[in-house]
């Protein structure tokens, strides 16, 4: 019987019996990021382990490293929440000193990368260091018991944002750092999703190999704080790239005019011009993204919340220079 | 051949890096310490400095830099004061938990508000319980002194803690002094290699540094930095010894000044001691039997040469550029922990003066000895007070 090769390596950084919840697709970006970076590191250095890790803390650092125990197969350090980026420079600059070959790689989740740690992060970018921060995006601050963060989605129930009598939820459009990241014309910004490994693998690789720093933001369901299925996070991710809440793009040296999209699938009818992508007719309505989780829940009493969703989404893809048509579910 | 030269203490520190051969540096630029990293970035862009220079967007990032380059097992150095030293203050705790040897020159300023950018010692004096060792220079020469004597207690083993080194804002920091710099090569044969045993980030020997621990773990943690400070008592005393052999300058925890038959000390820190020490000369010629003391070192608290010092006075004047309110100074806080259960003590009487850059005159030191005496004759009188305060405008 023919053994199917496995696409990526059976190399382990992120070691299995870590305390992270039934079903946390953080958990999973983490194992395919480092697996990836291994791959990068090996075929642009010859040694798959040549990476360090810099974590700020959240959820996926107190599931990895309770002492004495520790989930991590390569050198890691955690210092505190919001700065992780700041580290990952120190510990960038120790390697250069060193004679070290190899990248360093910076994590953080959505509160310690788009709000508590945004300065850290713009001050690493900035100073160009030799490091990837990947942001898992699970859309609030769920480590503490689900708090909104300016990366939490228009609509969202969180403890923080809890729909009411005067209140639909998270009143904000989300904030994509992504964007912001691309500002400082790094070399390489790209949103992924554990909801497409291979395409997020592939860009962690692009943005290991990069000289210089890299920014990637991974969409991570949380089957916790979003009051979803267990066994439905990858769907769910992938639903959100179906139905244009989530959007896949990579920005080379800040090039907003060149953002390179990648085609959502779930039968989207794209257009391009020049081979840029112009326009994306998606076909699944939202709401089959939303229905599947409970911190929508609410919102399908009031409609026009949706619809608000729907005109934020469209702004959104605007700024990355495509026109979407969302549709309405079937009636 | 040492170099005998002038320089400020803000350079004195930047010498002392350059010596010291730190591979990361990270800072940011605030008054009174900006020279610090200005000058440093000198060496770095002449190549009379092999580092690494990070120019961080801030002192949380300047801290957070050096924890991470340190905990990837290179000796780190940083400069800061004031608001820049408050802002590390989260991971300043980090630093010491993680037992990294760190060395801070800190120019020695005040802490807002009302914002001002002048002398006193509140910055270093609020982070006392961070886990930090402090050394607090009088001069430029010690400032420069006590950076290399930083790293080499800081990376001993049995202390593995980072240490900061004060000197007075503008008094030390923009003042132009006399300082020698000593031999590289004797600094080299000093300080040696930085090889960390615990603290790397190797792909060949991954560890994980910087963990949760739970309740079943965490008080141990914090205990080891408790016997880390305990340690850093006589590792400090050896390595100020060596010091001395090599360099010829010596240095003690509490350096005593006319002691022997005082009957008031007036203990002090930093660049104060100058003036102290003049005020005492005075006194003397008096016929007042007046001494002082200096705390070269801060943290870890020498409570063992405070009870010596102590048995020497009848009454100790504290004299202090800090406050904890409702309470007082430090110093005050400290003596009396070191002598409350001593059979004989001196009566100790606690004096905040100089804040914010107010200078120290021989009229507040008068003010200071009159209060003094009162206590030594046995008169009432106030454990805590304000000197120099212009009454007339509050």
């Amino acid at each position: 019987m023919a053994v199917r090769k496995s696409p990526i390596t059976t190399r382990e950084y992120w070691a299995p019996g870590h305390a992270a919840c039934a079903g946390c697709g953080c958990a999973t970006a983490l194992k395919l990021a480092t697996k990836a970076f291994s791959e990068a590191m090996e075929e642009k250095y010859g040694d798959p382990n040549a990476f360090a890790i810099a974590q700020a803390t959240g959820c996926m650092e107190v599931v990895s490293a309770v002492f004495p125990y520790t989930a991590w197969k390569a050198p890691w350090v955690h210092v505190a929440f919001e700065n992780a980026a700041a580290a990952a420079s120190g510990v960038e600059a120790a390697w250069k000193k060193l004679g070290r070959k190899g990248k360093i790689l910076a994590i953080g989740g959505d509160g310690g990368t788009a709000d508590i740690g945004m300065q850290a992060l713009s001050g690493m970018l900035e100073r160009r260091h030799n490091v990837v921060y990947l942001m898992y995006d699970n859309e609030a601050y769920m480590n503490t018991g689900i708090q909104r963060s300016s990366s939490t989605p228009y609509g969202a129930w969180t403890t923080t944002s809890p729909p009411g009598k005067y209140s639909i939820g998270e009143d904000k459009p989300k904030k994509w750092v992504a964007l912001i990241a691309a500002a400082h014309q790094v070399p390489y910004v790209a949103t992924a999703s554990i909801g497409n490994p291979f395409d997020f693998v592939k860009k962690m690789k692009k943005a290991a190999k990069v000289d210089g720093p890299a920014f990637v933001q991974v969409h991570c369901t949380c089957p916790t704080g979003w009051k979803s299925p267990l066994e439905k996070g990858v769907e769910i991710a992938r639903l959100a790239i179906e139905t244009g809440v989530w959007p896949l793009f990579e920005i080379e040296n800040g090039d907003f005019f060149n953002i390179k999209i990648q085609a959502p699938g779930g039968g989207a009818k794209v257009k391009r011009e020049g081979g840029r992508v112009v326009a994306i007719e998606f076909k699944k309505p939202i709401e089959e993204y939303l229905k599947l989780q409970g911190r929508f829940k609410h919102l399908f009493k009031q409609p026009e919340a949706i619809d608000e969703m729907r005109e934020q989404i469209k702004a959104m893809w605007k700024v990355l220079g495509v026109d979407v048509t969302l549709p309405k579910p079937e009636e | 051949m040492p170099i005998r030269t002038v320089m400020k203490a803000n350079e004195a520190a930047a010498w002392a890096a350059k010596l010291a051969k730190p591979k990361v540096i990270a800072a940011f630029p605030i008054t009174p310490s900006t020279l610090v990293p200005e000058k440093i970035s000198e060496f770095v862009a002449n190549g009379e400095l092999e580092a690494e220079f990070i120019k961080v967007e801030s002192e949380h990032s300047a801290i957070s830099a050096c924890v991470g380059a340190s905990a990837a097992g290179v000796r780190t150095f940083t400069a800061t004061a004031s608001q820049g030293l408050a802002l590390m203050h989260e991971v300043l705790f980090i630093a010491a938990g993680m037992r990294l040897p760190i060395v801070i020159a800190v120019g020695n300023r005040s802490l807002s508000a009302p914002i001002n950018i002048w002398n006193d010692w509140q910055d270093t004096i609020s982070e006392r319980d961070t886990g930090w060792l402090q050394f607090y220079a009088e001069n430029n020469q010690e400032a420069l002194d006590l950076i290399l004597i930083a790293f080499k207690v800081a990376e001993n083993e049995k202390v593995l803690l980072p240490t900061m080194v004060g000197f007075d804002a503008f008094i030390l920091t923009h003042t132009v002094e006399p300082v020698e710099i000593p031999d590289q090569e004797l600094v080299d044969e000093f300080l040696g290699e930085y090889n960390p045993k615990y603290a790397y980030l190797d792909p060949e020997k991954p560890i994980t540094q910087g963990t949760l621990a739970f309740p079943a773990h965490y008080m141990e943690a914090r205990y080891t930095v408790w016997e880390a400070n305990e340690n850093a008592k006589k590792v400090i005393d050896e390595v100020f010894a060596e010091f001395e052999k090599k360099f010829g300058r010596k240095y003690s925890k509490i350096e005593e000044y006319r002691t022997d038959d005082a009957e008031i000390v007036f203990v002090t820190m930093g660049s104060l001691a100058g003036t102290v020490k003049e005020y005492v000369d005075y006194l003397r010629e008096k016929g007042i039997k007046a001494g002082a003391a200096k705390l070269t070192v801060y943290r870890p608290f020498p409570a063992e040469e405070v009870r010596e010092l102590a048995g020497k006075a009848k009454v100790i004047a504290l004299l202090e550029k800090n406050i904890t309110f409702s309470i007082g100074g430090a110093l005050f806080q400290d003596f009396s922990r070191a002598l409350i259960n001593q059979k004989e003590k001196p009566i100790l009487v606690d004096f905040i003066l100089g804040l914010g850059g107010r200078d120290v005159t021989f009229k507040d030191l008068d003010e200071a000895l009159e209060i003094s005496r009162k206590a030594l004759a046995g008169e009432e009188f106030e454990e805590v007070n304000w000197i120099g305060l212009r009454k007339e405008i509050l």
